[in-house]
């Protein structure tokens, strides 16, 4: 059981704690991965941090899974930062997923390019970078990599397995591939399979990334990376990840470093320069292939592809708690209903909540007040049963 | 505790499994698995509510009571609560009797429009009755039904559904006679007739 040696709410510390990413390498030839495509991965070496400690039956453990281009820094700080990771607001001692409590867990997918072996990883059969010699993966591929990290950690069942946008479909996905290895989920601003919408926001990213010149077929490592493609689709990501009234309220009709309209294509507004920032900021942080690949992955996510979504709930267990946006359009708060309903059908206890914000699709990364005070008193209700 | 939810930790069987509709900040629930160690559930539209349920560790999904039950197979719950929630429904028939094919049970507590006080106000004050238990003015209800206890009772005859229990209280106590005339509340334990 976790451990209950911490009040329940810590003030959270403001010192900075630091963590180091670790390595799990694993399916080693000829003892490879399949992948869901019939194709075969291996060695795969799996990028994961953790954060506070394992008690002693390793009873305490939360997996957290990212979103797409998120990485295993989920919480806490490298040395150099500039800021902590991606979810160290609602990870960390005294937090939602209180790291005084719970040893949490957050591994890189494979594809991805944080450590994780993906397209930019070298090939060992050649010597060379995948680019697009990496076989396609899926959303359960990667959750059958993470299963094998953590039965490395000898963790037999999970606490909890929790994440938002992909990392909530992967945890769903656990669900159903492990029901017995999870005492809980928590699936935020997720749905249970990509629609239209979602696939042609995706395709347009893709088909920007694939057009730039310098993407060269995916064989630009070591070369000059398609930068223009890349800022163009995070741009596109970064539209469908906010709100149209988050976007009014920020940036208005704002003028960016003027004092009228220029009359020419240069940047009028705030909205063009920030869209520009982040795109050209992703350049930096982010590997082109891997967006392919890890879009695709979302893409190909249905989890009902075998047979209707009630049916697959079949054996899963464990409780749910299942968050939406009222303003996320990318992933729609009735889409989150829909896997309630499925959940409900199975007699599985779920709670669900739709926060009302204006912050679209990033409110699962903002909005930490409500979000903890949600995840803190689930995990609780977990503990007790 | 409220005497409503005495009533209702009386009238349900422990150990049972309950669902709660309009199950508010989740008090009632939590009750039922504290003392009488039901398994329950509540559905409430409500976001600040549903941050009170999960305080108390009561498991609530986000919805409307119209649209709610509709995903639960028959006879799923042994006990379907509409505690002080059924004059606010759209379409109560169908959502009782959909109570009554998920629930064994059904338990329903009703706000009396026609006890003494309401029934002096007509008559004598010429207004729409505003009581202690129905402090809402006609432009702020969020009732969208107006009924008494025998108006209720009438329903469950004509519908053919059993009443296997009536309560009924005012603000000091529990009555059993001229409940119609004197009660603020009704509470009743409901069973599809044979």
């Amino acid at each position: 059981m976790p451990r209950n040696d911490s009040p329940d709410t810590m003030p959270s510390s403001s010192s900075k704690y630091f963590v180091e990413p670790r390595y799990y390498t694993f399916a080693h030839p000829p003892r490879e991965l399949i992948l869901k495509s019939g194709e075969k991965l291996g060695p795969i070496t799996l990028a994961y941090e953790t954060y506070g400690e394992p008690d002693a039956q390793k009873s305490n453990a939360i997996l957290i899974f990212h979103a797409l281009t998120g990485d295993a820094h989920a919480a806490g700080w490298h040395k150099g930062d500039k800021k902590p990771g991606w979810w160290d607001t609602m990870i960390g001692p005294g937090k939602a997923f209180d790291t005084n409590r719970y040893f949490v867990i957050c591994a890189n997918v494979i594809g991805g390019c944080k450590g994780s072996t993906g397209p930019a990883s070298i090939n060992p059969a050649t010597g060379r970078p995948w680019g697009l010699g990496f076989p396609v993966v899926t959303i359960e591929d990667m959750v059958v990599a993470i299963k094998h990290l953590i039965d490395h950690l000898g963790i037999e069942r999970l606490f909890c397995c929790a994440g938002g946008s992909m990392g909530g479909l992967l945890a769903l996905k656990w669900s159903v591939l492990y029901p017995e290895s999870s005492r809980s989920f928590i699936l935020i601003a997720c749905n249970y399979r990509h629609t239209a919408q979602q696939i042609a926001l995706h395709e347009v990213a893709r088909q920007a990334i694939m057009s730039d010149p310098d993407w060269q077929g995916g064989d630009y490592y070591g070369k000059t990376i398609p930068a223009r493609g890349m800022a163009v689709s995070r741009m596109i990501g970064h539209i469908t990840y906010m709100s149209e009234a988050s976007m009014e309220e920020k940036f208005g009709r704002k003028l960016i470093k003027k004092e009228k309209l220029g009359y020419d294509f240069s940047h009028d507004f705030e909205v063009e320069s920030y869209l520009n920032y982040r795109g050209t900021s992703f350049v930096q942080r982010f590997d082109a292939n891997s967006y392919l690949y890890l879009s695709k992955a979302l893409d190909y996510f249905d989890l009902s592809e075998e047979g209707n979504l009630v049916d697959m709930f079949q054996g899963v267990r464990g409780s749910f708690l299942i968050v939406s946006f009222s303003s996320d359009w990318l992933y729609p708060p009735y889409q989150s209903k829909q896997l309630v309903r499925a959940l409900k059908a199975n007699d599985i206890d779920v709670s669900s909540i739709e926060i009302q914000t204006s912050y679209g699709h990033d409110a699962f990364l903002v909005e930490v007040d409500g979000q903890s005070r949600l995840i803190r008193n689930f995990l609780r209700k977990i503990e007790r049963e | 505790m409220r005497r409503d939810h005495q009533i209702i930790l009386e009238m349900v069987r422990p150990g049972s499994k309950v669902l709660d509709l309009g199950c508010g900040d989740g008090e009632l629930l939590f009750l039922l698995k504290e003392k009488k160690s039901c398994r329950g559930v509540g559905i409430e539209i409500n976001e600040q509510a549903i941050y009170g349920c999960m305080e108390k560790g009561v498991s609530v999904a986000q919805g409307d009571i119209d649209s709610g039950l509709q995903d639960y197979s028959d006879q799923r719950f042994d006990y379907v609560i509409l505690n002080d929630s059924l004059q606010e429904i759209l379409n109560p028939e169908k959502v009782i009797q959909e109570a009554l094919r998920v629930g064994r049970r059904v338990i329903v507590g009703i706000p009396n429009f026609c006890n003494f006080s309401a029934r002096l106000q007509i008559v004598f004050k010429g207004q729409v009755p505003v009581t202690k238990w129905l402090p809402y003015k006609w432009y702020n209800t969020p009732n969208l039904r107006f009924l008494s206890l025998k108006d209720f009772e009438l329903f469950c005859r004509d519908k053919n559904i059993l009443i296997e229990q009536r309560r009924a209280l005012t603000h000091h106590r529990e009555i059993r006679r001229m409940t119609n005339l004197l009660a603020y509340m009704g509470i009743y334990l409901l069973k599809k007739g044979a």
